[in-house]
């Protein structure tokens, strides 16, 4: 089997395993979230990812915004009903997403200065 | 050519799943084109163009979402894989991220509740209907996770998935200027901030620019995904039975 194929068989394996394992256990995520995170346990446990599995990764992940257009193309269904409250949705979505931009980097950038400097102070 | 064969001729290639998945690429060769074109400015996002040009087909030759996704489901399809697939440049990079356990922990809960406070405030203050209100909230998080939220919360799942879609581009086209502003150069940070508020569509921008800030982009976006699954029903179930 030729490399990408096998690195793409691997992908479809551990989100078949998210699904189930989503189902069985009746957690409230999505199973390719839980395929995610088993991969990312696989992984951790065997120590390096296999250049199949790296390629196809790789290459589904350098187009990843392609695979969120047929979604994207789902919000025209909903311009009708959106339309009566657009003010209160446009203002929520576009401050609310700035904030949260805003305040998640500068809250990392600062505990990271922090982790830092605490360190410097550590060291002889 | 008279135009009546031509009609017949596109009745029958827009039926079938060929014309929406060939749509759907061409699409966004163009759109990719004019991201490059422009050195990959943030306003060029290309699933914002890809999707304006699509929606403009699809209107402009009456043809329904429908018979569109029949097509683009085979695209939509790959996501799956795709998102497992980001556990790769997580565990290849996970030394560097276990040391980071404090800042992340950190900005996971600032943003996330930076994100739901806002959204629950100026939706409340604007005057939404609480079936508005209660699809917003999880719009912040990927949009399967988000569709789940609101069923559980009372919400309309379809509603949440187009607020989340949206909020995924409005995060991928105005994060640099907002990072700029913040004055934050860390791609770390940066690419943090951006899988937090913009999730998927956002950790595609981050590896479009820098390979550590997509690193934690799909980090951000995973954990925020995974705890407002978890807590957001959790807590709207408190407040309901609170009031």
């Amino acid at each position: 089997m030729s490399d990408v194929l096998s690195g793409f068989t691997w992908l479809l394996v551990f989100q078949c395993a998210g699904e189930a394992l989503v189902r069985l256990a009746g957690m409230p995520i999505p199973g390719p979230v839980a395929g995610m995170a088993l991969l990312f346990a696989a992984l951790l446990l065997r120590g390096k990812a296999p250049g199949a599995l790296a390629a196809a990764a790789g290459g589904l992940g350098q187009h990843l915004s392609l695979l969120f257009v047929p979604a994207g193309v789902g919000v025209m269904m909903y311009v009708g009903q959106v339309a009566a409250e657009w003010l209160p949705i446009l203002v929520a979505l576009v401050v609310s997403t700035v904030l949260a931009i805003a305040a998640t980097a500068l809250t990392f950038a600062w505990l990271v200065r922090r982790q830092r400097d605490a360190h410097a102070q550590d060291a002889p | 050519m008279s135009a009546q064969p031509l009609f017949e001729l596109w009745v029958y290639l827009a039926a079938t799943p060929l014309a929406g998945l060939t749509l759907t690429l061409v699409a966004y060769a163009v759109a990719w084109k004019c991201y490059q074109r422009t050195g990959m400015h943030p306003i060029a996002n290309p699933v914002l163009v890809s999707v304006a040009l699509i929606v403009a087909v699809l209107w402009a030759s009456g043809t329904r979402y429908q018979t569109y996704f029949d097509g683009a489901q085979f695209v939509h399809f790959l996501l799956g894989p795709a998102v497992v697939g980001l556990a790769v440049p997580l565990a290849r990079e996970w030394e560097s991220v276990r040391k980071l356990a404090l800042p992340i922990a950190g900005a996971l809960v600032v943003g996330s509740t930076v994100a739901l406070a806002s959204t629950i405030v100026l939706a409340h203050a604007l005057g939404a209907t609480p079936a508005t209100l209660l699809s917003l909230t999880p719009k912040s998080v990927t949009a399967p996770i988000a569709m789940g939220i609101a069923q559980k919360i009372g919400g309309v799942p379809a509603l949440a998935a187009v607020f989340a879609v949206t909020t995924g581009v409005i995060g991928a086209a105005l994060g640099k200027y907002v990072l700029d502003a913040c004055g934050v150069r860390d791609w770390r940070a940066r690419g943090f901030a951006l899988g937090l508020a913009a999730h998927g569509i956002g950790t595609a921008r981050a590896f479009q620019v820098n390979a550590d800030a997509g690193t934690y982009a799909s980090l951000a976006f995973a954990l925020h995904g995974f705890i407002a699954a978890v807590l957001f029903p959790l807590g709207y179930a408190l407040l309901v039975r609170s009031a």
